[in-house]
């Protein structure tokens, strides 16, 4: 598909279009990266994409009217959505309540708290976290890119290497086999609600740095949510839960992305991309469901 | 208190469980010797899973006494019977399918070199392992979910014996195998028993392969043993008509009371 929109445009492979790309693919690939253990896990979270949203007003009401400074600010602005994430998964492991209801109950409830408190109204980036602070922050040009690969890899590394991974995968996996072996399944599957919101607060501010304002309907919402969701599923990941890869969903948010801005560059409009994008996950959870049937058939 | 090789492993003495107002278990008494293997029969309903599920720790006795090793215990949960030694093998339930075999091996004890999983240890040691207990699989790098219903049934079992259990309670290992899986999992009891160290409670339904490996074979009929032989004294005939002898009399009761019913059939002729 790359291939086709190079040859189809010059403009493509131009390096602002790279970073358009990048850009685009970047925030959803951060929360997708982190979907992807939710999911492999066995829960979801709808609300995520509002708490992106909500975070960098969190970020401009500490700076602004609790004169935080810049970074400590940040810092609690991810603390805060890691909190509201602590919340997503408290609901669903303790009161046990599908994660698919308690996320959409909270993506409600904060998509709520963002208008109340910001009257709908934009804001601009707080002085005191302009400069540097905002480059590193994703106005750079590559910055979002950095922070997504970093995020990645390192995720990437938490599901196939590491103990959480491996008890993520059991988890999602087999419920009831895992907690046999002792696994705390709540305390895995909270970690991940957490992960997912405080990547989620991340994504945030990087969009708000990126495009300079502060928006409370742009740079989050339920559209980076469906995306990242889209991403995840796209790489392969089961929404049943058991099975999925960081690097899959990293691919399926670039495809998005390539494929969104491919079709802006060749003129047609944005319209179809839902269309193709519709048709992209239908046809890959079919060959996701054929495959593992053709593996499972391949037992012994 | 030290013990001796042919000691006593568990022994279960008046306990019994009611739910609600039903009673799972009237009166159990039951003894397994180490190294032995015991055969728990008993009909449905009969109060099989309950005491399995107090032995293993996941239901607390309302009465009586459970000894470990000579010793009085009292288990409190299902980690705590594992730390006594106690674990449970069920038929489809311990694996995880999306992992390897060797990761299934060490799940939730896996060897790391910190922050990453030590795969090339745990995989090492899973083969070799493996190997050792005659459990023999393609590869233990192969997903679980590749695999048949025996070779799970002896990952667990193996898995279980590698983290010290002591007394092994298979809950229907051979339900719903073939022949051949069946004879692998016997061949792994067998194997085990061989060991010495290692006693086992099998919980079997259909008794008939199941008689080849245990030493000894109770039955479990409305909350209590009710027979306790060793399977040099018994046979596959006598045990059925023990069962359904039961079935026979509650059946007799029921078309005594609602007369029209057809009557019972003859009894299956002895041996």
């Amino acid at each position: 598909m790359g291939l086709y929109f190079v040859s189809a445009r010059s403009v493509f492979l131009t390096e602002p279009n790279l970073v358009n790309i990048s850009q685009a693919t970047a925030p959803a690939a951060i929360i997708a990266a982190g979907m992807v253990l939710l999911l492999v896990s066995g829960e979801i979270d709808l609300s995520v994409g509002v708490v992106a949203a909500l975070a960098p007003f969190n970020m401009h009401y500490l700076i602004d009217y609790y004169h935080v400074r810049a970074l400590p600010a940040i810092a609690l602005v991810l603390l805060i959505s890691a909190g509201i994430g602590l919340v997503n998964g408290l609901i669903t492991v303790v009161l046990k309540v599908p994660s698919f209801v308690t996320t959409l109950g909270t993506l409600y409830l904060v998509t709520g708290i963002l208008l109340t408190t910001s009257h709908a109204y934009p804001a601009p980036i707080p002085e005191p976290a302009g400069g540097a602070i905002a480059s590193w922050f994703g106005a750079a040009d590559w910055a979002q890119l950095i922070w997504c690969l970093v995020i990645v890899v390192t995720l990437h590394i938490v599901l196939t290497r590491t103990r959480w991974g491996l008890h993520t995968i059991a988890v999602g996996g087999n419920l009831l086999g895992a907690s046999e072996a002792g696994i705390k399944a709540g305390r895995i599957k909270i970690g991940n609600f957490m992960l997912v919101s405080t990547l989620g607060g991340l994504a945030g501010i990087l969009e708000a740095f990126r495009i300079h304002t502060i928006d409370p309907n742009i740079g989050g919402g339920t559209t980076i949510m469906f995306t990242a969701v889209s991403a995840a599923v796209i790489g392969g990941t089961s929404l049943a839960g058991g099975s999925g890869t960081v690097l899959g969903a990293f691919l399926g948010a670039l495809v998005l992305a390539e494929l969104q801005n491919g079709m802006n560059l060749i003129g047609i409009s944005a319209n179809p991309y839902f269309l193709i994008l519709g048709i992209a996950i239908l046809v890959s959870m079919i060959a996701n469901v054929y495959l593992s049937r053709l593996r499972r058939a391949g037992r012994a | 208190m030290a013990e001796r090789a042919g000691g006593e492993a568990l022994r279960v003495e008046h306990v019994a469980k009611h739910f609600g107002g039903v009673t799972a278990l009237r009166d159990v008494n039951l003894r397994l010797a180490k190294g032995e293997v015991l055969g728990l029969i008993g009909d449905n309903g009969a109060g099989k899973s309950t005491l399995i599920k107090i032995i293993c720790g996941f239901h607390q006795p309302d009465a009586g006494q459970i000894f470990v090793g000579g010793e009085e215990v009292v288990i409190k949960s299902v980690d705590h019977a594992r730390s006594l030694g106690i674990d449970t093998v069920y038929q489809d339930l311990a694996l995880v399918n999306e992992l390897s075999v060797y990761h299934n091996m060490f799940l939730n004890r896996e060897l790391v070199r910190w922050p990453l999983l030590s795969n090339r240890r745990m995989r090492a040691l899973a083969r070799h392992h493996l190997e050792d207990m005659g459990v023999h699989i393609p590869s233990v790098d192969d997903e679980v979910a590749k695999l048949s219903g025996g070779q799970r049934q002896a990952i667990a079992v193996a898995r279980s014996v590698y983290t010290d259990a002591r007394i092994l309670l298979l809950d229907e290992p051979l339900a719903a195998m073939g022949a051949k899986e069946g004879a692998l999992i016997l061949d792994l009891v067998r194997d085990l028993k061989a060991r010495g160290d290692v006693s086992i409670i099998i919980i079997a339904h259909n008794f008939g392969q199941i008689l080849d490996v245990c030493d000894r074979v109770n039955l479990l009929q409305l909350g209590a043993i009710t027979y306790d032989k060793p399977t040099t004294g018994t046979s596959v005939q006598e045990l059925t008509d023990l069962v359904v002898a039961e079935y026979r009399a509650a059946r007799t009761q029921r078309a005594g009371q609602a007369p029209g019913k057809p009557a019972p059939r003859a009894r299956p002729r002895r041996r």
